[in-house]
């Protein structure tokens, strides 16, 4: 039975929009009729520090938390973070990777390095990573803040579930003044 | 029928809201804090923040005694604070259904301590209801209306983390329709507890935990559900969920109330299995109960004390292996802790004590922060208020040259949930410290709720915001000054004065919380370094601000402002000897 389950474990920094990206993507796998659960920390972390949220759906899912090592994608808003929790992916699974990088902060006051060659490493190990330039992409949709919708886009390719429900839920929980802007994101994410 | 994806926290709310509830009282604390910011949006729900956890309690228990319906919410260490009235209330009984929601943060996410509240179901002598998911916890907060009223008892609910912040699928019901309106009725022998009529409630208590423990045995939400192997698992909670999906072929025992525990269901279930195991998260709670009923079971020998169970760390706990993970990195990664917001009003304080070598006794807030380097400005940290108490106790003891250094900080929520009772001990004992308390006018760690100091209640309605200037004179503080935190000069200068004096003093940091859009500050433009002027020396990365990033890969190492994260608070710009940063007036 928890054959048929798909996990996709978000990981990012907080302010980056990870719990949005969740919510919406949760949102469209229950339209899609699916049952899903998603569970994520908010709280301290969510002040700079390192952010996941895990989502989990099939026929009947149990546990809210993703075991070690049976993530199906690891979608990764920023370098650092989807490298720190690469072991949370199977053999076999997928990376989606935003190359974005945010130091943290004991890089920022140069204390510790950010460590290089990241998306190589990423590559290496797992040959099956789409890298997006998730930042470029929502500039060009109008709006930097629009980078989690670029890359719910992208994430959107790799799922077997309608655009429509996408769109819908997508138009359901952003603002409508901002709306125009996350829908090209989301397109551009999709195309790229 | 309606189907809606809510968080655990979300579903509570909605099964106040079925239940009828008329009033909802919390202090915030993380993971509980959107249970009432989620009650508020339902117009029949009088929902308020209280100043602290047992306020709230006492505001929903009067409503209880007038008959209404009352949900109370709070984290694990708030019912610490609430326990005095919880423990008479149960003698007492409700008139209204009251239901007390307690929200536990194992692994301590964001928390001081993990303790497990189901201990306190058992010494106050209550029924507790614990979901496994958010559908559970809809279901069973309308339950437990019905149950407090039905039983004469306040029940209690118990939440994690992982239940109350998660997910997942919930069938929204009807609200009930029906309940007797609110009136005033008088029942001096059920109502007032002083020894007489205590000591003839009591024994109604113990009645009624035996009358629960018979009715539990026989309720849909204490189940097996059938399995194929001779293992069994008795286990509750989001522990169900991951032994579920461990041990699928397990003949199960979900218990939905976890006190009192169904004995006879639990007797006959433990003689069917060959080997028993109670999987649970933190304390061996109903593994203790089993076994003093003479069952041998499997339980902490093999699952963990401390910390959350995870699927992977029940895995290990039952296999006795730890699974290799498919990848495992080479090197080891910086690490990302969370750090003050760009612009928070808390951080030029914190630099400031550090460089005049302050001994803080701290609180519980976002600047406990303020312990992280490069501040790395925080001593102590117990609970909510004993910033200036711990304060007191230290001054008492010190040697003169060293009771100048100590300075108790707090907050301005934290200073109204309990540290005006330290601060009143303070002056009435005479201490000498120097308080500081930070006003940013909101309770800002868990998510910028109102408090007293707002000028706003949880509803949007204007109230009067307390003035802490005077509030400190009126408990008898003669030496209250306000400073802006955003002014180095005058914090150093300010500090250095209190500190030296031999008496007591409060210093009052007043800026609205960077977060904090109504009263957040005009948008200032950020600043920028001056390339040519900087001299390396790395005066402003001691401030720790996020916004401020040190680089190495030019001619010559220096700081560099990203301008998207700079909120223009000009901390940096005070610090720099050099005129290497300058405010960006490109428009």
């Amino acid at each position: 039975m928890t054959s048929e389950i798909k996990n996709i474990l978000l990981a990012g920094v907080g302010g980056q929009g990870t719990l949005l990206a969740s919510e919406v993507l949760s949102e469209v796998l229950m339209q899609a009729g699916y049952d899903v659960k998603k569970s994520e920390i908010h709280g301290m972390s969510q002040r700079g520090g390192s952010v996941t949220s895990h989502v989990r759906f099939g026929s009947k899912v149990h546990s809210p938390l993703i075991h070690e090592g049976q993530a199906d994608i690891l979608f990764g808003f920023e370098l650092l973070e989807t490298y720190r929790y690469l072991p949370m992916l199977r053999k076999g699974g997928q990376v989606l990777l935003n190359e974005q990088q945010i130091l943290p902060a004991p890089v920022a006051i140069g204390t510790d390095q950010y460590p290089q060659g990241i998306a190589a490493k990423i590559c290496a190990a797992c040959p099956a990573t789409r890298v997006v330039d998730g930042l470029n992409l929502a500039l060009q949709a109008g709006n930097q803040r629009t980078v989690n919708t670029v890359l719910l886009g992208a994430l959107s390719g790799m799922l077997d579930l309608e655009e429509k429900l996408w769109l819908e839920v997508i138009a359901h929980k952003v603002p409508e003044r901002f709306l125009p802007e996350n829908l090209a994101a989301f397109a551009l994410g999709r195309n790229s | 029928m309606q189907r809606s994806l809510m968080s655990g926290n979300e579903a509570i709310a909605r099964g106040a809201f079925e239940a009828g509830v008329r009033v909802a009282s919390a202090y915030p604390g993380t993971p509980s804090t959107e249970i009432l910011e989620n009650a508020v949006n339902y117009p029949s729900i009088d929902a308020s923040w209280s100043p602290n956890e047992k306020v709230a309690l006492e505001v929903g228990i009067g409503a209880s005694f007038g008959g209404a319906r009352a949900l109370v919410a709070m984290k694990h260490v708030g019912v610490n604070v609430a326990a005095d009235p919880l423990f008479t209330l149960s003698y007492i009984g409700v008139r209204g259904g009251l239901v007390l929601v307690c929200a536990d943060d194992p692994e301590m996410h964001s928390s001081q301590n993990e303790q497990d509240s189901r201990n306190y179901a058992k010494f106050a002598k209550v029924p507790m209801f614990e979901p496994s998911d958010s559908e559970e916890a809809r279901a069973f907060t309308r339950l437990a209306f019905e149950l407090s009223e039905e039983f004469d008892t306040p029940v209690m609910l118990r939440t994690n983390t992982r239940i109350s912040h998660g997910k997942s699928i919930v069938n929204l019901q009807e609200p009930v329709s029906g309940l007797p309106e609110p009136s005033l009725v008088r029942d001096p022998a059920k109502m007032v507890m002083l020894p007489a009529n205590a000591r003839r409630r009591h024994p109604l208590v113990e009645e009624r935990i035996r009358r629960l423990e018979e009715w539990a045995g026989e309720q849909p939400f204490n189940r097996v559900e059938e399995g194929t192997g001779e293992v069994g698992v008795i286990c509750s909670g989001i522990a169900y969920q991951y032994a579920r999906q461990l041990l699928p072929e397990a003949h199960i025992l979900k218990l939905g109330m976890v006190y009192p525990l169904p004995k006879q269901l639990i007797r006959d279930f433990a003689g069917r299995c060959k080997t028993l195991y109670v999987i649970e998260e933190l304390d061996p709670f109903i593994e203790e109960q089993i076994r003093a009923m003479g069952i041998e079971v499997k339980g902490k020998e093999i699952i963990p004390l401390c910390g959350e169970l995870t699927p992977g760390r029940l895995e290990t706990a039952l296999k006795g292996d730890e699974q290799a993970a498919p990848f495992i990195h080479p090197e080891e990664l910086p690490g990302r802790p969370p750090n003050m917001c760009a612009g928070c009003s808390h951080r030029g304080v914190f630099y400031t004590l550090k460089k005049l070598g302050a001994f803080v006794t701290g609180d519980i807030g976002c600047y406990t922060l303020g312990f992280l380097p490069p501040l790395s400005a925080m001593d102590t940290c117990v609970c909510m208020g004993a910033g200036i108490s711990n304060a007191t106790g230290l001054t008492k003891v010190l040697p003169p040259e060293e009771k100048q250094k100590v300075v108790g900080v707090m907050g301005d929520s934290t200073f109204l949930h309990t540290g005006i009772n330290s601060l009143i001990d303070m002056v009435y004992n005479g201490g000498c410290g120097t308080v500081m308390i930070l006003d940013n006018r909101i309770t800002a760690m868990t998510g910028r709720q109102e408090n007293p100091t707002s000028g706003q209640t949880l509803s949007g309605i204007e109230s009067p915001p307390i003035d802490l200037q005077a509030l400190c004179r009126v408990i008898g503080v003669e030496h209250v000054q306000i400073i802006d935190p955003y002014d180095l000069g005058q914090t150093t200068a300010v500090l250095k004065q209190e500190m030296a004096r031999p008496e007591l003093s409060v210093i009052i940091a007043r800026r609205p919380c960077m977060l904090d859009r109504r009263k957040g500050p005009e948008p200032t433009p950020p600043l920028r370094v001056v390339e040519e002027n900087c001299s390396s020396c790395k005066a402003c990365l001691k401030l720790g601000c996020p916004a401020i990033e040190w680089q190495q890969d030019g001619a010559k190492p220096l700081a560099r402002i990203n301008s998207s994260q700079c909120s223009g608070c000009q901390l940096c710009l005070q610090l720099c000897k050099f005129e290497a940063i300058e405010v960006c007036d490109d428009e």
